[in-house]
């Protein structure tokens, strides 16, 4: 009983969390390694775009909520994501038509992209804090929970209980349908081959008449796919904060180069692994380990590797440890 | 001759700017702005010296910035004697720890070749070492932060003058881009921005959550000062009279008596502040024309032009017999090295040590945003830079807030689209610098003044 015990607690309070934040960061991750297979650039504006993405679906939710308009159970916000992607998509275009498209005919080098991109992280940044403001807020509503500790104590019997909330669980599904999807669409259909020949070597692509205007406007609706319903995602389970989204984009830098950059599926695991250390490492196994050890060897101490306060150390410790072991990424990636 | 036209125009109308602050708004606040101006100049001067001659791409601004200001606080601050009672000998114990551990882990680097055993045995000792930092530490630091948690809490500094501490600033910066720049540089170019990027954010938490060493998030106020303090400076009577002496004209033209003093009271106490900031101006722009020199030397002597040939062509430099990876550290810690003398000089202005306000956007990119709208490769460029973008970032909330109200004064004044932009005006400034970057690097992307090479 005791040894169940433990396994709910570790289950409750690092494997639910570090797969849900995963999943967020796996979808972040993914568009980071796109852009960067596609155009070739590393994309400072990361964070700020999944937030204006994010910003978007916020407004909509509110207007949805003083219409009426709602999913019952599930929250207003998966209703708006539709309208928050084809939002974000045009924002995306109209950068990409009178910032990005100038650098990439110029052929320019991957670092003055990199500063471009900061121009538009600044630009991204500013109109959000315009047009919303940089507070925090909250748009989830409807049932918070699936399964409630006290509940799941009831159910069973036993003294530690699984706490789910429906937010993680919508993001774990939605994540899943989602990557699932656009590997089938990368793998699967000719525009995505297409995709992948232009990233692998854009000369050869363009001599077998492939249209690179085409590949770059699919690699954007796909990036804006991926950001608006990953900054949403995250926006439901914590809360949506524009400050919090620009320093997300660390961590997902992380996991896109500890994937092994300019692979998709590496990215996917790579937030996963992220997150996975990120809790691990910061979780205090005080009460796991007690339920392990007779009741007179109980620890005094937290029985904590690292403060909370380290979490996004840790994720950038292992992306330079991965750095420098191994620069390419756990799953190959493409450039170096 | 001509070449110089240019530097001179843009400086003087920076100038002329930093004057119409001073008549329009406030003395103090143009003051404040120059000495933030002068700060941002050191800053590019450093970032410059690693992005425009040697074409290295640090994000870790912030990281050394803090640093940087992390070293005022261990060098100025009067050390808190009870607090190495208590807790001292495990703070010793663990710098011992942790020498050991780089120790051993060079020791098995170097004896045994590379394979799993090898990387397995190097974590494991790490692994195992942070352990037993962490029980070593553990009863120092809970006795160090108990001690008096309101006002110190911490070990204190050294309690030297507060101008030791732009060296130290500077030496520690240093040091850590030595360590970063083993570590680092030999990535490509974007992998080192983003791993320069993380790096200082872990610096900066571990200054912000290491409550023993600076108080963390708690903060440090009450620093020391190069310059004397205003209270002092309004109490003391040759400077009474300094301000009557300049102002006696005005005073002349007040009859009553009372009302002169007052009057003359207003006038000290603007001044003193106005003296102060003055001092500190002096201060930063020695520092500013040594580094110019110091910098202009060596870009134009035969160590810049290797850096910039490094630059340009590392394969025909590297054919030339030039080490590039050892030119690259060097510049790679001289460049960051100034940029935590700037961190220091900064945190000497404000008199208090936050870390809680190092945030990338501020202290990596709107440097950054510096150094290529200035001129990349040209220190009167940089400098410049740093002078236009604070010029910009400071002033910009107020000149959209002007421009707001401009545009929509016909709407009513509950108008919810004029009150929100109102609201929303400081956000301005991001927009500005953004657009800003965005157009130079489109339309010249050398920067305002671009760089110079002289045929020798």
């Amino acid at each position: 009983m005791d040894f169940l015990n433990a396994i709910i607690v570790l289950f409750n309070f690092t494997v639910i969390p570090a797969l849900a934040y995963g999943s967020q960061l796996a979808l972040g991750a993914i568009f980071v390694t796109l852009i960067y297979a596609v155009l070739r650039f590393a994309n400072f504006a990361t964070g700020d775009m999944m937030s204006f993405g994010t910003m978007f679906a916020v407004i909509l939710t509110y207007y949805f909520q003083s219409l009426g308009f709602g999913l019952g159970f599930l929250p207003t916000a998966l209703l708006t994501i539709p309208f928050a992607i084809l939002m974000m998509i045009l924002y995306m275009l109209i950068i990409d038509k009178f910032v990005f498209s100038y650098y990439r005919i110029k052929k320019s080098p991957p670092v003055q992209f990199a500063m471009v991109s900061v121009g538009v992280m600044f630009v991204t940044q500013a109109l959000i804090r315009i047009i919303i403001g940089p507070s925090d807020r909250r748009f989830l509503d409807g049932e918070k929970f699936i399964i409630k500790a006290t509940e799941f104590k009831e159910m069973t019997g036993l003294a530690e209980g699984i706490t789910l909330k429906s937010t993680q669980a919508i993001t774990i599904i939605v994540t899943l349908v989602v990557v699932s999807i656009m590997f089938w669409f990368l793998n699967r259909t000719k525009t995505g081959t297409s995709m992948r020949a232009y990233s692998d070597n854009e000369d050869l692509a363009l001599l077998s008449g492939i249209d690179p205007k085409r590949v770059v406007l699919i690699t954007w609706v796909i990036a804006g796919i991926l950001a608006t319903i990953g900054g949403v995602l995250y926006g439901l389970d914590k809360s949506y904060r524009p400050f919090v989204y620009f320093n997300n984009m660390l961590p997902i830098f992380a996991a896109a180069i500890v994937g092994g950059i300019g692979n998709p599926f590496g990215a996917f695991l790579g937030g996963y692994v992220i997150a996975f250390a990120e809790i691990f490492v910061t979780y205090a196994y005080k009460r796991f380990i007690s339920y392990l050890l007779p009741e007179h060897l109980e620890p005094d101490s937290l029985l904590q590797l690292l403060s909370t306060d380290y979490k996004f150390a840790v994720s950038f410790s292992i992306l330079v440890i991965v750095l420098l072991i191994r620069p390419s990424g756990i799953f190959k990636g493409k450039v170096i | 001759m001509r070449n110089y036209k240019n530097v001179i125009a843009a400086y003087s109308i920076m100038i002329f700017l930093i004057i119409l602050v001073g008549i329009f708004q406030s003395w103090s606040i143009a003051l404040t702005i120059l000495n933030y101006c002068l700060i941002s100049a050191v800053m590019t001067i450093g970032a410059n010296i690693q992005w425009g001659y040697a074409g290295l791409i640090n994000f870790g601004i912030m990281g050394y910035t803090a640093l940087g200001g992390l070293a005022v606080v261990l060098v100025s601050v009067e050390p808190v004697k009870k607090s190495w009672q208590v807790g001292g000998l495990n703070i010793l114990a663990c710098i011992w720890i942790i020498v050991a551990i780089i120790f051993v882990v060079k020791f098995i680097l170097n004896r045994f070749d590379k394979s799993k055993l090898r990387n397995y045995s190097v974590a494991s000792v790490i692994l195992g070492g942070i352990i037993l930092l962490r029980v070593t530490a553990a009863p120092g630091i809970e006795a160090i932060e108990s001690v008096d948690p309101a006002k110190t809490g911490f070990l204190g500094g050294m309690g030297l003058p507060v101008l030791f501490s732009w060296i130290f600033g500077a030496l520690l910066a240093g040091g850590l881009a030595f360590v970063i720049g083993k570590i680092a540089l030999g990535l490509r170019a974007d992998y080192l921005a983003i791993a320069t990027l993380l790096i200082a954010e872990i610096i900066v938490s571990i200054i912000k959550h290491e409550e023993w060493l600076a108080r963390g998030v708690k903060n440090v106020i009450g620093l020391k000062r190069p310059a004397p303090y205003e209270i002092d400076l309004q109490t003391s009577e040759w400077f009474i009279n300094l301000v009557t002496k300049f102002n006696s004209s005005k005073l002349n033209l007040i009859n009553s008596i009372s009302d002169k003093q007052e009057a003359l009271n207003q006038m000290v106490i603007d001044a003193s502040s106005v003296y102060v900031k003055l001092c500190f101006t002096g201060l930063f722009l020695t520092v500013v024309i040594i580094l110019l020199i110091v910098t202009q030397k060596a870009l134009y002597s035969p160590w810049g032009r290797k850096m910039r040939a490094i630059r340009d062509n590392e394969e025909a430099a590297s054919a030339m017999g030039k080490n590039i990876v050892k030119e690259h550290l060097l510049i790679f810690i001289l460049g960051s090295a100034i940029v935590g003398l700037a961190g220091a000089m900064m945190v000497t202005n404000d008199g208090l040590f936050t870390p809680g306000s190092y945030r990338p956007m501020r202290y990596t990119f709107v440097i950054w945003v510096m150094v290529i709208v200035g001129g990349t490769g040209n220190n009167f460029g940089a400098i410049l830079g740093g002078f236009v973008v604070w010029f910009l970032w400071v002033e910009a909330a107020p000149i959209a807030l002007f421009l707001i109200n401009l545009f929509t004064s016909h709407l009513p004044e509950t108008n919810a689209v004029r009150v929100h932009l109102i609201e929303s005006a400081p956000y301005f400034r991001f927009l500005v610098i953004g657009i800003g970057l965005l157009l130079i690097m489109r339309y010249r992307p050398q920067g305002i003044i671009p760089e110079k090479i002289i045929k020798q």
